[in-house]
This record gives C-alpha cells, sequence and structure tokens, in this order.
C-alpha cells in the first residue's frame, strides 16, 4: 500500500461515477480541490492538478462498515486502532463503528472519549459503540446520555447476548429518549440453545463429530427483540443475520414497524455449513455458518430491502487461537480485506444485483443507519471516496492482509473486483 | 494402500477396508504362535500420542507396535509441557524433529488427527478423536463379524445407546456401509444426532424390534454425565427402554451376537450375564485389536506402501 497526501489539485478522470446516495452513474471526472469535491461530470481543472486514470473504473462513496472489532484497549496484540485502518482501507472502508467488547469494555462516557481521540489520530473515520450494560455482564445500563454526548454512536454487547428481556426493554427503551434514530444492537443467540456448540446444526455437524446448534438460537431471539423493540417504540438493530428463520421474522415485523434495521456479513453470503468439512477453524464463527438453504435466503434478504446492509464483524485472532482445534478456537474472522471481492462476487456476478443496490449496502444504507452523512459528491464534502476495478479477478492471499490477524477463510478463494484506491481524510492510499 | 494417514472411514476405499482385514486375519495367525513377533517393522518409530486417557487403545497399539518390532515411544498429556502452556502444534512438532515414521493420535478434539496431517509428514492414525472417528476401533469390530460369519454384506448390525458422544459408532457406520452391511441405530432420540439417517441408515428406538431384526448388536457405553444435561433421565429407566437384558435376548433373538467396544457399565447399558455369554464376542474383539493395528501399521508403514507423501 503507498500512502501520500491529497494534493492540491485532484482529478479522478474518465471514471464511471456512481453516486448510491443519488442512486445515479455517470462517466466523466471528479475534480477534488484542496481535498474537497469540488465538481463532478464534466469538470474544469488547472492542468497542473495531479491525474488518476479511471478508465474502466468506478468511482464511488468510501465502504462504511458499521461492525468490526479492532481490539483496542486491551488485546492490541490481534489489532489496535491504526493496524485496524490499514485493513479497512485496503478493503476501500473509509468510516467503521467500532464494538466496545474489547478489555475494559467501553462502557464509560471516559472510554468513549478514549476511542473519539484516537480516532483522531487514525487515518480512517472511527466511531465507537457504546455498551448497552456495565461491563457487558447484562445487568445495569451503562451511562447512555453521556456516552452519546462524547460520540457514541449506537449500544451493544455485542459478543455477548442481552439474555434478559427486561434489561433489553429498559435498554431500548431508555436509549430512544435522546435521538430519534439510535440503535441498541443485539447479538442474537440463546445461550441456552447454544450451549457449547460450535457450528451450525445439521448432518455437517454430525459427519463432523461437532456440536450444533439449531437456526432458532438465532431467530427465537431475533423475534424477542424485535417484540420488545415494538413494544418500546424504539430502533433495534439485528447484527450478522445468519439464518434464514430470522429473516422471516425480521420481514414480517418490518411490514408494520419501520424502526427495524439488520445487516448481514460477507461471509454468511459466501460459504455454507458444506465448507467446514475439513474442521476450517476459520470458518468458526458466532453465529454459524449455516446451510446453503439459509444463504440463499440471506442474499433475497438484500434483494428485497430485510437486510438493509453489509457488515464484516471483523474480528481478529491470533493464530495460536486459531489453531488449536476447532473445538478450543476463537469465535470470529477478520473480513474487511476481503469483503468488496466476495461481495462484488456473489451478488453482482453470481445473483443479478445491480452495481447501484449492491454499493448502496456498503455505503449509503449502513450510513443511515447510523445517521452519518450520507451527500458525500455534494460540493465541498471532504473527499472520502473509493476507485474499484468492478471486474478484476483476484485470488485472496496473506499478503493482502493488513491486519494483524490472519484470521480468514477467504484466503485462496477466488474473488472478483478489487479496491484500488481509497481517498480519506486528506490521503490517496493507493492498494 | 490408497491413503497415506488412516483418519477416518469416511469415503474410506472399499478395497483398502478389505487389505486391512485379511492382514488382520494373518496377524492374528502369528499371534496365536508360540513367538508372537515378527520384524516387518523393524527400525520405524512410531509414537503414541494420548491427549486423553484411554489405557485400553493405547495398550493396543503399543502391543501391536511391539508384535512388529516397531520402535514406540509414548506420550500422554498428563506428563508433558500441555498442562504447562505449550500449543497442541509445538508440542507434535518438537516430537516430529525426533524423526519419527507415524503417530497414532488420541485427542478429545473432533478434527484433530486430520489437524495433525497438517503439521507434520508422518503418517497419521487416528486412535480416536473427540466424537468424531475411531477407525481402528470399527475396522477391529469388523474383522470380528467377519471372523464371526465369514461375510459382512448383507449383515445386519445394530449400534446401540448414546450414538451422539460415540467416537466408535460413526466409523462402524461408514465402515459397515461401505462393506455393504445394513445398520440401525437405537437409542434415546437426545442421543441420536441430527438427520444421521442421512447416512443410509435406519433408526429405530424400539430395542425389542432391534434385537429381533439383528445378526449382531454393538453395545455402546452409557454415561452417568448424561443424566445432568436432561439428556436421560435414570439408568433405571434407560435400562427399561434400552438395556440389553438377559431376558429380551431369550425373547427376542436368542443367536444374536453381542459386541461392545469397552469399558462396560455393567447392569447399566448390558447385563452382566450377557457380557459374559457364549455369544458375546467382547473378548475376541480386544485380541482382533490387537490384530488389526497391526495389519494397519505394517500397511501403512511398510515400504510397499509408500505412494504419495
Ligand atoms: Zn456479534
Amino acid at each position: 500500500m503507498q500512502t501520500e497526501k491529497i494534493n492540491k489539485h485532484l482529478v479522478l478522470k474518465n471514471a464511471t461515477i456512481i453516486d448510491p446516495f443519488n442512486s445515479t452513474e455517470i462517466n466523466g471526472d471528479i475534480y477534488i480541490k484542496e481535498g474537497k469535491i469540488n465538481s463532478i461530470g464534466k469538470a474544469t481543472y488547472p492542468s497542473s492538478s495531479k491525474i488518476i486514470d479511471c478508465t474502466d473504473r468506478i468511482v464511488t462513496h468510501g465502504f462504511c462498515d458499521i461492525h468490526v472489532h479492532f481490539r483496542e484497549p486491551g488485546e492490541e496484540y490481534k489489532e489496535d486502532l491504526n493496524s485496524g485502518s490499514q485493513a479497512a482501507i485496503a478493503g476501500g472502508f473509509t468510516r467503521v463503528c467500532v464494538m466496545p467488547n474489547t478489555s475494559p469494555v467501553i462502557d464509560s462516557p471516559e472510554l468513549i472519549r478514549y476511542i473519539v481521540n484516537r480516532s483522531n489520530e487514525c487515518p480512517i473515520h472511527i466511531h465507537p459503540i457504546g455498551a448497552v450494560t456495565k461491563s457487558q455482564k447484562g445487568k445495569e445500563l451503562t451511562e447512555m446520555k453521556a456516552m452519546l454526548n462524547e460520540g457514541a454512536v449506537a449500544f451493544s454487547d455485542d459478543g455477548v447476548p442481552i439474555e434478559n428481556s427486561s434489561v433489553l426493554r429498559n435498554a431500548l427503551s431508555y436509549s430512544s429518549m435522546f435521538y430519534e434514530n439510535i440503535k441498541i444492537i443485539n447479538h442474537a443467540e440463546d445461550l441456552t440453545l447454544k450451549n457449547s456448540s460450535v457450528m451450525n446444526e445439521g448432518i455437517i455437524s454430525t459427519k463432523l463429530g461437532l456440536e450444533g446448534s439449531p437456526d432458532i438460537t438465532e431467530s427465537n431471539m431475533v423475534l424477542r427483540d424485535l417484540e420488545i423493540a415494538k413494544i418500546t417504540n424504539a430502533h433495534i438493530h439485528i447484527p450478522h443475520v445468519s439464518a434464514g428463520k430470522s429473516v422471516k421474522h425480521i420481514n414480517s415485523v418490518k411490514k408494520d414497524y419501520d424502526k427495524v434495521t439488520a445487516e448481514v456479513t460477507p461471509h454468511h453470503l459466501f460459504f455454507s455449513d458444506e465448507d467446514l468439512q475439513d474442521y476450517n477453524a476459520n470458518l468458526k464463527v458466532a453465529p454459524p455458518i449455516r446451510t446453503r438453504d439459509d444463504r440463499k435466503i440471506l442474499i433475497n434478504a438484500l434483494k428485497d430491502g430485510t437486510i438493509d446492509c453489509i457488515a464484516t464483524d471483523h474480528a481478529p485472532h491470533a493464530l495460536e487461537e486459531k489453531e488449536c482445534g476447532f473445538n478450543c478456537a476463537s469465535f470470529g474472522m477478520i473480513g474487511l480485506e476481503s469483503c468488496y471481492g466476495a461481495v462484488n462476487k456473489i451478488l453482482l456476478k453470481e445473483n443479478n444485483f445491480n452495481v447501484i443496490s449492491l454499493l448502496k449496502l456498503m455505503t449509503t444504507n449502513p450510513r443511515k443507519i447510523m445517521g452519518f452523512e450520507n451527500d458525500l459528491f455534494s460540493k465541498g464534502k471532504d473527499a472520502e471516496l473509493v476507485i474499484l476495478d468492478p471486474k478484476e479477478k483476484w485470488k485472496f492471499a496473506e499478503k493482502n492482509i493488513y491486519s494483524k490477524s490472519k484470521n480468514s477463510p477467504f484466503i485462496g478463494e477466488d474473488l472478483v473486483g478489487k479496491v484500488k484506491y481509497t481517498i480519506v481524510k486528506g490521503l490517496i492510499n493507493k492498494i | 494402500m490408497k491413503n497415506k494417514h488412516l483418519i477416518g472411514l469416511e469415503g474410506y476405499p472399499k478395497q483398502d477396508i478389505n487389505e486391512i482385514i485379511e492382514t488382520a486375519f494373518s496377524f492374528k495367525e502369528v499371534l496365536e504362535r508360540p513367538i508372537k513377533k515378527v520384524p516387518s517393522l523393524q527400525g520405524k518409530t512410531i509414537v503414541n500420542l494420548f491427549f486423553e486417557n484411554s489405557t485400553r487403545t493405547r495398550i493396543s497399539f503399543e502391543l501391536a507396535e511391539k508384535r512388529l518390532s516397531a520402535d514406540s515411544i509414548n506420550f500422554s498429556a498428563s506428563s508433558s509441557s500441555l498442562n504447562k502452556g505449550e500449543t497442541f502444534k509445538d508440542t507434535v512438532k518438537n516430537i516430529e524433529s525426533m524423526k519419527i515414521d507415524a503417530a497414532v493420535i488420541r485427542h478429545s478434539f473432533p478434527g484433530s488427527a486430520l489437524m495433525l496431517t497438517n503439521y507434520i509428514d508422518s503418517v497419521v492414525i487416528n486412535a480416536g478423536d473427540g466424537t468424531h472417528e475411531h477407525p481402528t476401533q470399527a475396522l477391529l469390530d469388523i474383522v470380528s463379524l467377519k471372523e464371526k460369519f465369514g461375510y459382512i454384506k448383507n449383515l445386519k448390525i445394530g449400534i446401540i445407546g448414546d450414538i451422539a458422544h460415540s467416537r466408535v459408532a460413526l466409523s462402524n457406520i461408514y465402515g459397515l456401509i461401505t462393506l455393504g452391511a445394513k445398520v440401525t441405530l437405537c437409542g434415546p432420540s437426545t442421543l441420536m444426532p441430527i438427520k444421521i439417517e442421512e447416512l443410509g441408515l435406519t433408526v429405530n428406538n424400539n430395542i425389542d424390534e432391534v434385537i429381533e431384526w439383528a445378526d449382531a448388536i454393538n453395545v455402546l457405553r452409557i454415561q452417568r454425565e448424561r443424566m445432568n444435561n436432561a439428556l436421560i433421565p435414570s439408568v433405571r429407566e434407560y435400562r427399561k427402554l434400552f438395556g440389553i437384558t438377559q431376558s429380551r435376548i431369550e425373547k427376542h433373538n436368542s443367536e444374536l451376537v453381542i459386541m461392545h467396544p469397552g469399558p462396560m457399565n455393567r447392569w447399566v447399558e448390558i447385563d452382566s450375564n450377557v457380557a459374559d455369554s457364549e455369544q458375546a464376542i467382547i473378548l475376541d474383539q480386544v485380541l482382533n485389536g490387537v490384530a488389526t493395528r497391526m495389519a494397519i501399521l505394517y500397511l501403512l508403514l511398510s515400504g510397499t506402501t509408500k505412494k504419495d507423501s
């Protein structure tokens, strides 16, 4: 990766410019003056401008991932905000939301401030999600208002489901006092049904001799969460939907209740439990990779809008935490660097998505969920964009990983579509 | 032999299973001689990696190795640096650097034998990986059935008890089905792995019917821990529903051949007098275990089998 400061006059020439906010696609140039969007389409610019030739390339909004784990503070051997930023840039992400399950847990305004301050030193925009409950114990609420004031953008005990229904109810109700749009995100897995399972329950778990958990482990809790959100009239966001049955519940509640959003990961779209047959611990995630049928339903849910966006759940783990055997391996995989190539391959190439609706899933839609600025291509906005080659075929390899951890099952997979440049915070990053 | 390792019987070639059976019978002859040792694997070094205790399986392998004149070393987790935080990978890489030819591995994690093949170049033999497979046990069971009946094809075999927590069941299912036997599983529905009938077998939780139908049954151990997780209510109820009792055998199938991979819980899954009866071949299984393991070690380790690496 090469990084340089953005030139005073920068022109992205001869690009396919896709503005997912306005749903437009035009061919032309983008003139960026002093780091800000100046003109799009037919641009006039000084002859001294730095030119990046974008023939056959897409220029669009920088990607936004509302679900990543950057492990800082406490587990910097896995990742920190700097290395996580590099992984994000390599994947075309200019903006991410970091989950609070660090050590200590981000459960106070002071710790939110810490993340915000550290974020200011990083080359991408990083927003903290605060914990719903103190130490993620599922008992006492955190000081949500003070945390919002310091820069928290949502609340989640991610990694740990909020099991106590009254606590979730109170969290939803309490959080809804402050902003119209504030999200509670609950990791939905019924732990009493999950037991010590390590994958989806089915013929594959039977053949592998591994304990599995059925799809209703997730969908039961999703249904509970949706119903609790409804009686509190608060916003709920369902993370990393893995089961077809969860999609069904989300779809039916969304019909008469609009304060529900949901995300899906690239790995739940790309893999099925059949890929676990050689015990690849990099495919051990929570919630687990489910069946081919679930995978199909997830893809269709993105098509019909039941699921709103893609989020990677980028979860770095050290090699030792993954290669000790499937049973003892930690849950989670990294996902930023491989996201676009994987999603573009599955949705655009194999499932006939159109390019604008695909890009919305990684730009406009996640920004909307978090209430971030979304009209990024209007005049005067700071340049926050990516240059993509949508057709490049490549094999994902360890050398493409910028995260401190290498726990990716995409290693060795053929992907389609590659991030060429990520431009954000006054820097041009050539991938 | 087609495969370098023996990890499991899923997809294992029929021809290789047959070769193991035939070779096991030859070695059984050796075991009947006054001098029970052959020089077949002289100069080969085999390490028995027992990350989980299993006295029977370990002794059986050790004896097989000694009878073949191989040098063997035993590693057990309790005496090892694993307790001091050393990783599995470091441990096995250390052992391999001592120039071994084969590793026999027993580990409580499913997939551990396969994982070992990623870390070392030697031949790997799975001696039980958690609740996944235990291929040498299944092969010795098959050898015992072949010895008893003279054939495997169309034999009717019942596997009884805690299928879900068994490493023996899956391997038996794969091996028996490959050889054309018919398999019925019988046990509490809470101990039956999900969708297991997709492997090409029948599930029937009426023990009387299964006893009547079968030529032989393989009785699995029931562990008392299962009661703590609300899987079965009591030994009394288990015996009532699935116990291999003298009266059941007498009533439904007095010819039935009885197997048990051990260790047995007498009066729990099986009546003591049934276990000790003429129709039980439980002790034959033990001797056949040594012969079968000799056959496997010989076929995987002797010079003629060095095909792929
Ligand atoms: Zn989660």
